[in-house]
């Protein structure tokens, strides 16, 4: 597959990414713009923007929630854009990709919402309801656009790693349990057999998510694949403290940073 | 075709934690399709434990008061469990048993699905949890109880809107968590390939049975077949063997709730728009960005905001004609069945009387329309009820 040109290999060049998740318009879109800012300049090396569904199948409970309250405050697709608009403007530079389900992407239509993608400055985008035998759908349309359209591959992919891995673009999503998005104690899903797995067909970096709370297991998942991936922990916050967690996620995403960087 | 797809309609749109998972329970699907002890077996349930073949029954009163077509009724209400949904929850069931599995989950919406689940359960010694949204276990809380006397437990679903759709997601991110050791027993003929295929075979007995009895008592075809419609699935079996006759109408009725120029109707076809949802792609209502919109019928079994994907593609080729029914018409057609033939009906159903009350007089006297009554109708007596502003106390 040819190589896109956008801005994801920045974030695993030549060290350890360590990738951030919020909702758009949790709790409303100022503050989701200061959030990105903020979490950027604490070394977040790429941000995921979730654009809320009204039925996240693939979320816990943590992010269901931020979807509602982010739906209930008016977000919607256009205004998702006009958040990556105003943050490229404010000199934000790492690479931004867009989280979300397929329909709200579909309704928009394809072409003209990968198109405004590459507009306003986003890098890749994770369809959590997209399995590989459906994406050719929405990939052409996004490499058409330098989107790149992120696969991901789960404790349960098996045999099918290999065939997934050697069509990904950008970075592989590596799920890291069974079952929704949240805080996990514990990840007990051989990771490293996995890595070891896509590594055998492609280079494209590979970062992990789901259940990541603590700079140890950031470290843990850092050390055995290129990233780790932080959401429910991140949304948590945000919950708890609307539109005044600026202080407290700065020193998280900081703290973060650090243990993926030392892994 | 391309595998899976109806048209443009189907597909698999679900995570790729499930996506092995789904894989193997086609090729088991495949295999147990033609496995002659498979059959032997589900054939002899069906008959000695769910009571079929149902009966084709000739609603003469009916008729005669709607004065054109003759009316028969395919009377899927006096299965085991009262509805439609004991043919597919036993083929489920018994197929996950074979498949080694030793837990089901389903949704439910009426909580018909979700008996038919935990009956099948119990029969086959499987562990069961259904999940029903928190509106539907007020609005129906003797199913409720029907389930845990079954063994069931049941998980009321407190996201979203609180019903159907609700309680597929979290049957949904359930599965994802537990896929090893559990079949999710999907109710409709919606979902990701291969479930719209599945149910639709599972529940296909009702037209192969209505069409040899109606042409034994007719010596020919019915003119129409018509049947209620939220995800689809009785009508889906109701239509299947049809499909090839091409002067049989099929005629699916959706659930207009308060009219279709309201906000409060659940009329995928009638208002929705082409969208991906629940594993497939087909018509859903949703609202101006693509997120789901909720919906609202007297009905908690067509309280569905989508529609299954092969309906989809045969409104797409005019093979079938879907109509929306509103909640005043059922409600008038429940309480004229009770009283023309004495039979209560499933509200569900009487979505698909009220529309043969309309049409049946644009027919002949020598023509048939055969009505799937998919349901019996004891669920609805207290909704039907507080409808007409009568309290009762139970």
């Amino acid at each position: 597959m040819q190589k896109l040109n956008n801005r994801i290999a920045q974030a695993f060049a030549g060290k350890k990414a360590f990738i951030a998740f919020l909702t758009a318009g949790d709790p409303d879109m100022e503050s989701t713009i200061r959030y990105i800012k903020i979490m950027a300049g604490a070394g977040a090396d790429l941000i995921e923007i979730g654009i809320p569904f009204s039925d996240p199948t693939a979320e816990g409970v943590v992010i269901q929630e931020a979807n509602l309250r982010a739906l209930k405050g008016g977000m919607d697709t256009d205004k998702a854009f006009e958040i990556v608009r105003r943050v490229r403007q404010e000199n934000v530079t790492i690479p931004l990709v867009f989280m979300t389900y397929v329909n709200p992407v579909f309704f928009y239509g394809y072409d003209r919402f990968f198109a405004r993608c590459e507009e306003v400055g986003v890098d890749g985008i994770i369809l959590a309801d997209m399995p590989f035998e459906e994406s050719r759908e929405a990939a052409m349309p996004a490499a058409a656009h330098n989107v790149s359209l992120i696969s991901m591959i789960a404790p349960t992919s098996e045999d099918r790693i290999k065939t997934i891995a050697s069509q990904a673009e950008g970075f592989i999503y590596i799920v890291s349990s069974l079952g929704v998005t949240g805080v996990r104690r514990e990840i007990t899903t051989d990771i490293g057999a996995m890595v070891r797995s896509l590594r055998e067909v492609t280079d494209t970096p590979c970062a992990v998510g789901f259940g990541i709370s603590t700079p140890k297991q950031a470290g843990d998942m850092a050390a055995c694949s290129d990233g780790a991936i932080v959401g429910s922990a991140i949304v948590r916050i945000i919950a708890r403290l609307g539109d005044k967690a600026d202080g407290e996620l700065e020193a998280y995403v900081r703290s973060m940073k650090e243990a993926v960087e030392q892994a | 075709m391309e595998k899976g797809r109806y048209g443009i309609h189907g597909g698999q749109y679900i995570s790729e934690t499930l996506m092995n998972e789904i894989i193997r329970l086609e090729e088991c699907y495949e295999f147990y399709k033609k496995d002659p002890e498979f059959n032997r077996e589900l054939e002899t349930l069906l008959r000695d434990y769910a009571g079929r073949p149902s009966l084709l029954y000739y609603a003469e009163k009916m008729t005669k008061d709607l004065g054109g077509a003759k009316i028969y009724l395919k009377r899927e209400d006096l299965n085991h469990t009262g509805s439609h949904k004991i043919n597919n929850c036993l083929g489920q069931v018994l197929m996950a048993k074979k498949m080694g599995k030793t837990r089901v989950i389903a949704e439910t919406g009426a909580g018909q699905h979700g008996v038919a689940t935990a009956t099948a359960a119990a029969l086959l010694g499987m562990e069961c949890e259904i999940f029903m949204g928190k509106e539907d276990t007020d609005r129906q809380a003797l199913n409720v109880y029907r389930m845990e006397l079954l063994g069931a437990k049941v998980h009321p679903v407190t996201t979203g809107t609180q019903t159907l759709k609700d309680a597929v997601n979290e049957t949904m991110r359930e599965w994802t968590g537990r896929v090893a050791d559990t079949h999710y027993v999907l109710g409709s003929v919606m979902g990701p390939h291969p479930f719209p295929m599945i149910v639709r075979d599972f529940q296909s007995v009702i037209s192969r049975e209505a069409r040899a009895q109606i042409l034994e008592r007719e010596g020919a075809l019915p003119a129409a077949v018509v049947a209620c419609v939220g995800g689809g699935s009785n009508a889906m079996g109701t239509f299947y063997h049809f499909i090839q006759d091409p002067d049989v109408e099929l005629i699916g009725c959706e659930a207009a709730g308060k009219g279709v120029d309201t906000p409060l109707h659940a009329a995928t076809i009638a208002r929705g728009r082409l969208g991906v949802f629940h594993g497939m792609k087909s018509y859903f209502c949703q609202d101006e960005h693509g997120q789901i919109a909720p919906v609202y019928s007297i009905s908690a079994g067509l309280d569905y905001p989508g529609i299954g994907p092969e309906h989809a593609y045969l409104h797409d080729t005019g093979r079938a004609k879907y109509v929306p029914v509103t909640d005043d018409e059922a409600v008038d057609a429940f309480e004229y069945l009770a009283r023309t033939e004495g039979i209560i009906c499933a509200i569900e159903s009487a979505h698909a009387v009220a529309h043969v009350r309309k049409i049946a007089g644009n027919y002949r006297k020598d023509q048939s329309i055969i009505i799937c009554l998919s349901g019996r109708g004891d669920k609805d007596v207290a909704a039907i009820a507080r409808y007409r502003g009568i309290q009762i106390t139970e």
